[in-house]
């Protein structure tokens, strides 16, 4: 037997109607149905980060979601956040600062910095590493992922004063 | 990793939830999913239907109840706990100790009720309502029944909740006046689950008509070190009623903690090295929480001064 739901949401800006399965975890709704690759998929059970994206407003695991559950939400992925051309400003400071280099994590990354320098004042180093705690890097050691970050919040300190 | 086949239905009133829940053997609540998820996906849990509780209103929002204690609905997220205004000024505990759970992304779905009913043995928020007596609101098929946490605990990821009954509400009454806290947590890395925390309250009397403060209300609660969260009356009881704490009242509740507990050894953490933690842990918190209440104490005093200075 396998059951069948109607779910309609924007991802990106644009709006999409699809029937999926309840099982169906928003993840691989949004690799495998929407063929949004930029969304990674490591460990599934909410461990490593890789498959965070923006949903509502707010970061979280697609992988702890299911695609019924997005049913009438708002959501962006990596191919969401920015264009070659027109970075978004955290993305700017990734490349600035080399804060990737295999580039697995980063999506995950970069949806989990939006929102941290969203809620938090970060105003220490320790601050930003308990904040990238939840996302696993293998390549770069983070010191160049707490440097990008540390760069997104000291220009907004600027832009405000 | 993909879960199995399930059903599943949004409930749009409790009662539809628990006729849902009622529906089918096999049913489970979906609240945050933070932790039923990795058990679906690891397909440790097949459940036939998943009832979703995210979207009933009467579950959101923390609400102030008369008297200076607050409700809070248990679909109520980790983050709104962390940030709300209303628990910041009544229960500044909650929202220090939150910052402990999970990370962001995390938090930003689970719920109170979740980790609750969840009953992680390391989870924050039982041991946080434990210490501050929250009673909880239970629906089922026959209706209401308001609940104390300890007896909503009965162990490791064990709770009384049935089946096809609904955790919809806390209720936290207000802390006693001239209360103090200290919150301590030890994990592997910042977000993991606790290897050991530790949670003091002090309140102290009011020292009316010059006579002299006293302990009136003392609370001391553990986790990570137990099957559930855990109070310790017999160390309560040694401080209530004392005016001053000394490094060997200190150690004797300490003690009395460590040999009340029973932790277990898994792949964190050796049950020996959990009881030094809980030991060392609770001296720390203990003394945090005295010197705190003596901080207060001291600024109250200087406000009463400085308020006879302006009446000169
Ligand atoms: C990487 C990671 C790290 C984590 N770290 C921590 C941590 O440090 N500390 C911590 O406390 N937690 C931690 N968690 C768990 C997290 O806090 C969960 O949010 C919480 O345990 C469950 O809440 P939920 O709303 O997600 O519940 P769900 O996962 O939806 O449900 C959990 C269980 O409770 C039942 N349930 C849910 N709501 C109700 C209700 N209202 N009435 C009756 N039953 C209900 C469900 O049927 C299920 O059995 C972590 C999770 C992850 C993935
Ligand atoms: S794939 Fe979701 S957290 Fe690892
Ligand atoms: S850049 Fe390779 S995992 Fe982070």
């Amino acid at each position: 037997m396998s059951f069948q739901k109607t779910i309609t949401l924007k991802v990106n800006g644009v709006n999409y109607t699809r029937t999926v399965e309840p099982r169906l975890l928003l993840s691989d709704f949004i690799r495998e149905d929407l063929l949004l690759t930029g969304t990674h998929v490591g460990c599934e059970h909410g461990i490593c980060g890789a498959c965070t994206i923006t949903f509502n407003g707010d970061s979280i695991r697609s992988c702890l979601t299911l695609a019924v559950q997005a049913d009438g939400a708002e959501i962006t992925t990596v191919e969401g956040m920015g264009s070659q051309e027109n970075m978004s400003k955290i993305q700017q400071k990734f490349q600035e600062h080399h804060a990737l280099q295999c580039g697995f994590c980063t999506p995950g990354m970069l949806a989990t910095c939006e929102d941290m320098v969203k809620k938090y004042p970060l105003t220490s180093e320790d601050e930003i590493r308990d904040g990238l705690s939840g996302n696993l890097c293998r390549c770069t050691g983070y010191q160049h992922i707490v440097d990008a970050v540390q760069a997104v919040v000291k220009e907004d300190k600027r832009d405000v004063s | 990793m993909k879960p199995a086949i399930f059903d599943y239905e949004v409930a749009t009133s409790i009662e539809h939830a628990v006729r849902l829940l009622s529906s089918s053997d096999n049913s489970k609540i979906i609240a945050g999913g933070q932790s039923l998820m990795p058990i679906i996906n690891f397909r440790l849990l097949e459940p036939s239907l998943l009832v979703d509780i995210t979207r009933l209103p009467d579950l959101q929002g923390i609400k102030s109840t008369l008297g200076g204690g607050i409700s809070i609905g248990a679909s109520t997220k980790h983050h709104e706990l962390e940030t709300s205004l209303l628990i910041k000024e009544r229960f500044p505990l909650i929202s220090d100790a939150m910052k402990h759970v999970a990370h962001l992304a995390i938090r930003n779905k689970g719920t109170i009720g979740g980790s609750l009913s969840h009953a992680d043995p390391a989870a924050e928020l039982p041991l946080l309502m434990l210490l501050l007596d929250a009673v909880l609101h239970i629906t089922g098929p026959t209706g209401l029944r308001k609940i104390s946490v300890k007896e909503f605990l009965v162990g490791a990821l064990t709770t009384i909740l049935e089946d096809n009954e609904i955790l919809t509400r806390i209720d936290i009454p207000s802390l006693p006046k001239r209360t103090n806290f200290a919150f301590n947590e030890l994990s592997q890395r910042a977000g993991d689950l606790a290897l050991c925390a530790v949670g003091v309250t002090i309140s102290m009397s009011s020292g009316m008509l010059g006579r002299t403060k006293k302990i009136k209300d003392a609370r001391i609660g553990l986790m990570g070190v137990n099957d559930t969260a855990i109070r310790i009356s017999e160390a309560e009881n040694l401080l209530i009623g004392r005016s001053s704490l000394d490094s060997s009242i200190i150690d004797q509740v300490a003690q009395i903690c460590t040999s009340t507990i029973s932790p277990n050894t898994d792949l964190h953490a050796s049950a020996d090295f959990r009881r030094h933690l809980a030991l060392q842990m609770t001296k720390k918190t203990l003394t945090e929480a005295w010197e705190k209440a003596q901080a207060s104490k001291t600024s109250e005093n200087q406000n009463k001064e400085n308020q006879s200075e302006e009446n000169l």
